[in-house]
């Protein structure tokens, strides 16, 4: 009798491994087989050597394509906070039917396909599209092309991923605890001195989560800086791209994809060791 | 002299709801008043209009004089406990209770010694650098009450701040309550729904129910002379029987379960001959016996349910169509069956009369 109790305890514990095992399996043929390939073409082709790497970490020009895809990565981080933290704080505190239909909004554009959103930018934003029309309609004699700018690919980038923003910021904040802000009150705390010491302290786990999350992704977006973005001003995505179709120098782009690739786990890896927020207001 | 904390006609509607309905209460300076009651009772939202989280729809409150009308909460100087402490979690215990001086502008050293001296009188010296979660709830609560008092208010609440704590805890907390608030002499209103928390911790105790405030008195007065059934019922266990007042001035009522009784008559509302009223007898008050006690009112009953709680027991018994209650000590009940036929004893000044 015994023993039947203890077989079913250990099949108990096998049974959440079986469960994981379709996903384990999927994960390892399709992602980290390839994966796997990439790093060994990185150090492989054209020949056995670490000359990829080094051509990635001294050469200026992709020196120049890492540091333009950070700054475009921190600059739409920042873009989205700024946008993103209004329209949350908005939600929480307007009528129930207000936030919802904000919320609609949000994610009816956050459904839409990125691919479709891109070639959206692309019709409102080329020569012949609506804004240059008014620019040029309100006066602008020679109106500047704004489309393959990094104005452009910045706009679109930050309407794609405010989203995350938004909602890793607005689930914080609907989270917290009126009492709070009347206690805060109550102690003699007004608007600015209330927002510095207490609400945006209390709301900074949304703010680390969102804005780690739209960095990481901005890291690795290809389509819309591609497409939208200025030719001179190429982000790493778009590089390793370029390097593989036209160029067909794999070795060379995949040593790239491994590089950002450990950037976005360092940057990762500080984000859960600093940043650990919501471990500590938990 | 003028009372120190007045609510004169204080009314609240939501819609057509009344919350609270012509309330009016005097406190006077260093008073520990409790507003007990039921929830719903109204004690919460007199507390949130006084804190100016919530405004009156008709009425006045003034402290020493002054108007609160028309202050926002953080003009009023008034220290709050919150029911689950509100405690900011990105803060130390010592920047919580240093907070409400910062925001006063008072210089971070001079602040924080402050925060420091409180924390020492709460009884939390060693624990300032603690974040709120790294505490226990009995320290959270010091923690609270030591940031609700550090800045002098004119004026200390506390919501329901003992809720969260287990019993034993709980009680220490009382006592604990009680000394610092004794010793820093502050006015305080505590709002509780939990009788003997009011009765242990008081100077005076207001009953709230639907709205309006059924008696304000100290916490024994409340017990022994409650001026309505309601309180009668809320606070304590209470025998309540009718009965019609045969002759006001010897004291003398008919009732149909006890037959004629004598009651007390000091502190009691003027009566008239012929009064339907009802008769308060706590059950500590009655006594159970085989044979009727001498020197003693008595009345036959059988025994139907008997409750121990191991110090004491509640022996519940029935005469006629009522139910009466009697509070026994422990090692008394032993003699007693279920279904036994006893006397209930008392006396004349056991018996307190309750107008309807």
């Amino acid at each position: 009798m015994a023993v039947t109790v203890s077989n079913l305890a250990g099949r108990k514990n096998l049974w959440p491994w079986l469960l994981l095992a379709p996903l384990a399996l999927y994960l390892a043929l399709f992602f980290l087989v390839p994966l796997g390939q990439v790093a060994m073409m990185s150090v492989t082709e054209p020949r056995v050597g670490l000359d990829n790497y080094e051509k990635v970490l001294t050469g200026t020009l992709y020196r120049r394509v890492f540091i333009n895809t950070f700054f475009t990565a921190a600059l739409v981080t920042v873009c989205c906070l700024l946008v993103g933290y209004p329209l949350a704080y908005l939600m929480n505190h307007t009528t129930e039917r207000r936030a919802m239909a904000i919320l609609l909004l949000i994610t009816m554009s956050f459904w839409t396909s990125f691919l479709v959103r891109t070639y959206a930018w692309m019709v409102l934003l080329g020569n012949n599209g609506p804004v240059i029309w008014l620019l040029a309609t309100i006066g602008f004699a020679d109106p500047p092309g704004i489309l393959f700018t990094r104005f452009s690919s910045t706009l679109a980038m930050v309407h794609i991923l405010a989203p995350y923003m938004i909602m890793n910021i607005y689930s914080v904040m609907k989270k917290i605890d009126p009492a709070l802000i009347r206690s805060a009150e109550s102690m003699g705390a007004y608007g600015t001195s209330l927002f510095r010491h207490v609400y945006l302290p209390l709301t900074a786990p949304g703010i680390a989560n969102g804005s780690v999350l739209v960095f990481v992704i901005c890291l690795g977006f290809y389509v819309t800086p591609v497409l939208l973005g200025s030719p001179t001003e190429q982000m790493a995505a778009g590089l390793i791209g370029h390097q593989i179709e036209q160029f067909l120098a794999f070795g060379l782009g995949s040593a790239m994809a491994i590089v950002l690739l450990i950037v976005t786990l360092i940057v990762l890896w500080i984000y859960s060791r600093r940043f650990g927020l919501d471990r500590l207001y938990g | 002299m003028k009372p120190y904390l007045q609510l004169s006609g204080v009314n609240k509607a939501f819609g057509d709801f009344v919350a609270l309905d012509d309330i009016n209460l005097d406190v006077e300076k260093g008073e520990f008043v409790t507003f007990l009651g039921p929830s719903g009772s109204g004690k919460t939202t007199t507390l949130m209009i006084i804190a100016g989280f919530e405004d009156a729809t008709h009425g006045a409150i003034t402290i020493e004089g002054q108007s609160l009308a028309g202050l926002a909460p953080q003009e009023r100087n008034i220290g709050i406990v919150f029911q689950n402490y509100a405690l900011f979690p990105h803060k130390t215990a010592e920047e919580n209770v240093f907070f409400p001086l910062q925001m006063r502008g008072v210089k971070k050293a001079e602040g924080l010694r402050k925060a420091a001296e409180m924390l020492e009188l709460v009884g939390l010296e060693g624990f300032a650098h603690r974040y709120p979660k790294e505490l226990s709830g009995g320290q959270q609560q010091r923690v609270a009450l030591a940031r609700a008092l550090v800045f002098e208010p004119d004026l200390l609440l506390l919501d329901e701040p003992l809720g969260a704590l287990d019993k034993n805890l709980r009680e220490a907390m009382q006592i604990e309550i009680k000394r610092i608030q004794k010793r820093l002499g502050v006015t305080t209103i505590f709002v509780t729904h939990d009788q003997t928390e009011a009765m242990s911790m008081s100077d005076r105790i207001v009953v709230f129910s639907d709205g309006t405030i059924e008696q304000a008195a100290p916490p024994l007065d409340v017990y022994h002379k409650p001026t309505t059934r309601f309180v009668a019922d809320f606070i304590g266990e209470s025998n309540l029987l009718d009965a019609t007042i045969r002759s006001a001035d010897e004291g003398l009522a008919d009732c149909p379960i006890l037959g004629q009784v004598a009651y007390r008559t000091e502190g009691q509302p003027r009566l008239h001959d012929g009064q339907e009223v009802a008769l308060l007898i706590r059950p500590e008050h009655l006594k159970l016996s085989r044979k009727p006690l001498e020197e003693c009112r008595h009345a036959s009953m059988t025994v139907e349910t008997i409750v121990n709680y191991g110090d004491n027991a509640l022996v519940i018994g029935r005469k006629d169509t009522a139910q009466i209650r009697v509070r026994v000590p422990g090692a008394d009940v032993v003699t007693l069956e279920e279904g036994d036929e006893c006397h209930v004893n008392w006396t004349d000044h056991a018996v307190f009369v309750l107008e309807h």
